[in-house]
């Protein structure tokens, strides 16, 4: 996403790649007809070809192919059979949305999401404007944040499965305190459970991300508030907040985008379940496509997540640039 | 804005410090648990088993995780399958990046749009039909070629590599134009050398998500001398691990041996990791 942001094509530098004076001493005739056909470097297309192939290969092609599979009965057949896969419509749409365990991984990401997101917001920019104003220790206190987010999440999945279990050190330090059924039997708190731990996991990513954002904010601003008589919160509010916003912005479609993706976390810690409490759409697809051999079914719900996504994701933008 | 010192946060300097304590408390404790979990001879949950009893401390763990699951092979293939996604990534970024910052030809434009459609085709949209081609059609299934596949192309990459190219004055290629040297004796005699700090960070960035990877080889090995480290930790994790004597400590220490590389990596070259560097990292 952020990346759109340094997306100027070519287009200016190709035209003066183009300008007569610029060209080098002595091209030859024949040239020509090539650069009008291939533009100035022909060679540009044998360098992005491997690229573009591999584009094709292992993105578009699977992109189209899921969609067509939505679309129609496919199923796994023995390898080199052939057998017809009809066109059925919205049939495996209507599937999906007839089942209720599909209805319950949905909500599932919306709980998620509902704490997810705030926590997510307040404690990056929590820690992020403590990082920037802390004269001492800022290092190790970004390398702390920052490790989480780099260890793989079966590592630290394993550790927080110890720490939540039945007679785990946390249950241990609440004691009678302890949540009955505990955290992973927990229908009301598996959910959650996997949205603190995702924010845990990801906290470092978003607040180097706020840091940068916060020294951005001109120091003119702070101290013409100041004049002004307003006070620390006062500033934080009337400065801060506004100049961070595009990053607030960033953060959340990123919180939206990477929710469609959780798999791994229910996969480990629960299975799904508590009776489908902390299912998710990724693993449903995983469950249904690959070891009930449904494929048709499995890529009709993840067409039903991108659009999802998209639409949260269209209107978190909204909501949070609006007041720009 | 060096100005940093008063800059509003809304919060006195102690508390501030004592916030910022606690948040990198809570960062670092799993973490600890997770070593001296490993090292524990018997599992203790109580308060005192974090401190690190010298009569409960063992590496038994290690050579118990070991037995199952074949530490060193499933290090191998993480390190296979790493190493050959962070090449084809170099390979085909530099090329890519240097053609898109350097040369023009036509459907630049193109190209350019396909870079940035890579970020944006969501993983889910993918999985389904992709393991359907590798494992059925391309017959793929516990290869290396079809682990490392769906990661060879990554935009990551290409953005990094561009964004350095467009840096380096154009003279300098023209001046070699003009000394009559060809595109590819460019590329390969003075654009190379001249990013490879790009091409460390295209390293450090793009190494991590191969490594700490778990969905996609965990999709396309079945065979366990196969599987990478987080793949088989995973299972073995799941299988409950009830013969080990203490199953808990074993799972652990393997989760330390795929954690460590990652960390230790990160360590070294942290300064590497900037928010800009990071931004192009963003996948979405």
């Amino acid at each position: 996403m952020s990346t759109l942001r340094d997306a100027v094509p070519g287009a200016d530098r190709s035209a003066r790649h183009r300008d007569p004076n610029a060209r080098r001493p002595g091209t030859r005739r024949r040239s020509r007809r090539v650069e009008r056909l291939l533009g100035e470097h022909p060679l540009g297309l044998l360098l992005s070809s491997p690229y573009v192939a591999y584009v094709l290969v292992v993105f578009l092609i699977p992109f189209g192919f899921g969609v067509w599979m939505a679309f129609h009965d496919f199923f796994f057949t023995a390898p080199g059979v052939q057998v017809p896969h009809p066109f059925v419509g919205f049939d495996n749409f209507g599937q999906v949305l007839g089942d209720p365990a599909v209805r319950q991984a949905f909500g599932n990401l919306l709980v998620f999401l509902v704490i997810n997101v705030p926590l997510t917001v307040v404690l990056a920019l929590l820690f992020a404007s403590g990082l920037d104003a802390v004269v001492h220790w800022k290092g190790f206190f970004r390398v702390s944040y920052y490790i989480p987010y780099v260890t793989a999440s079966v590592a630290t999945l394993t550790v927080w499965i110890f720490m939540f279990n039945g007679n785990g050190v946390v249950n241990r330090v609440l004691g009678d305190l302890a949540p009955d059924p505990t955290w992973l039997a927990n229908q009301n708190l598996i959910m959650p459970l996997i949205a603190v731990y995702v924010t845990w996991k990801n906290l470092g990513f978003y607040v180097l991300l706020y840091l940068a954002a916060l020294q951005n904010v001109p120091a003119e601003l702070h101290e013409a508030a100041q004049m002004d008589g307003a006070g620390k919160w006062q500033r934080f509010r009337a400065v801060t907040l506004p100049g961070v916003r595009p990053v607030t912005s960033l953060v959340v479609l990123l919180t939206i985008i990477m929710t469609g993706q959780i798999f791994t976390e229910p996969y480990l810690l629960t299975g799904g379940g508590p009776d489908g409490a902390s299912m998710t759409p990724a693993l449903l697809m995983y469950q249904k496509g690959i070891q009930q051999g449904q494929p048709d079914v499995a890529a009709a719900i993840g067409l039903l997540l991108v659009l999802a996504v998209m639409i949260l994701s269209l209107a978190s933008r909204r909501l949070t640039e609006r007041k720009g | 804005m060096p100005s940093t010192a008063n800059r509003a946060t809304g919060l006195p300097s102690v508390l501030r410090f004592a916030v910022l304590f606690v948040g990198a408390l809570v960062a670092l404790v799993p973490f600890y648990y997770m070593v001296i979990g490993s090292l524990q001879r018997e599992r203790d949950t109580s308060l005192g088993g974090l401190l690190p009893l010298p009569g409960n401390l063992t590496f038994d763990n290690f050579v118990g995780v070991n037995e199952s699951i074949n530490l060193l092979r499933a290090l191998l293939n993480s390190l296979i399958m790493t190493a050959g996604v962070v090449g084809c990534t170099l390979v085909l970024g530099l090329l890519v990046g240097y053609a898109l910052a350097v040369l023009s030809f036509r459907g630049q434009g193109l190209v350019f749009a396909l870079v940035l459609l890579v970020q944006a085709i969501p993983f889910q949209l993918l999985m389904v039909p992709l393991y359907v081609m590798v494992v059925r059609y391309f017959n793929l299934a516990d290869s290396y070629a079809g682990m490392i596949l769906p990661f060879a192309v990554n935009s990551v990459a290409v953005l990094i590599f561009r964004q350095y190219f467009l840096q380096i004055p154009r003279d300098v290629f023209d001046a070699a134009r003009i000394d009559g040297a060809s595109e590819v004796r460019i590329l390969r005699s003075i654009a190379a050398p001249l990013v490879r700090p790009a091409i460390l960070t295209a390293m450090l960035v793009t190494f991590i998500g191969p490594w700490n990877e778990f969905l996609w080889p965990f999709l396309v090995t079945k065979d366990a001398s196969m599987q990478p480290l987080a793949v088989s930790l995973a299972n073995f994790s799941q299988a409950n691990s009830t013969f080990q004597a203490n199953p808990m400590g074993a799972v652990l220490a393997g989760a330390c041996v795929l954690a460590i590389p990652a960390v230790v990596l990160f360590l070294m070259f942290k300064r590497h990791f900037t928010s800009a560097n990071l931004g192009s990292a963003i996948k979405g």
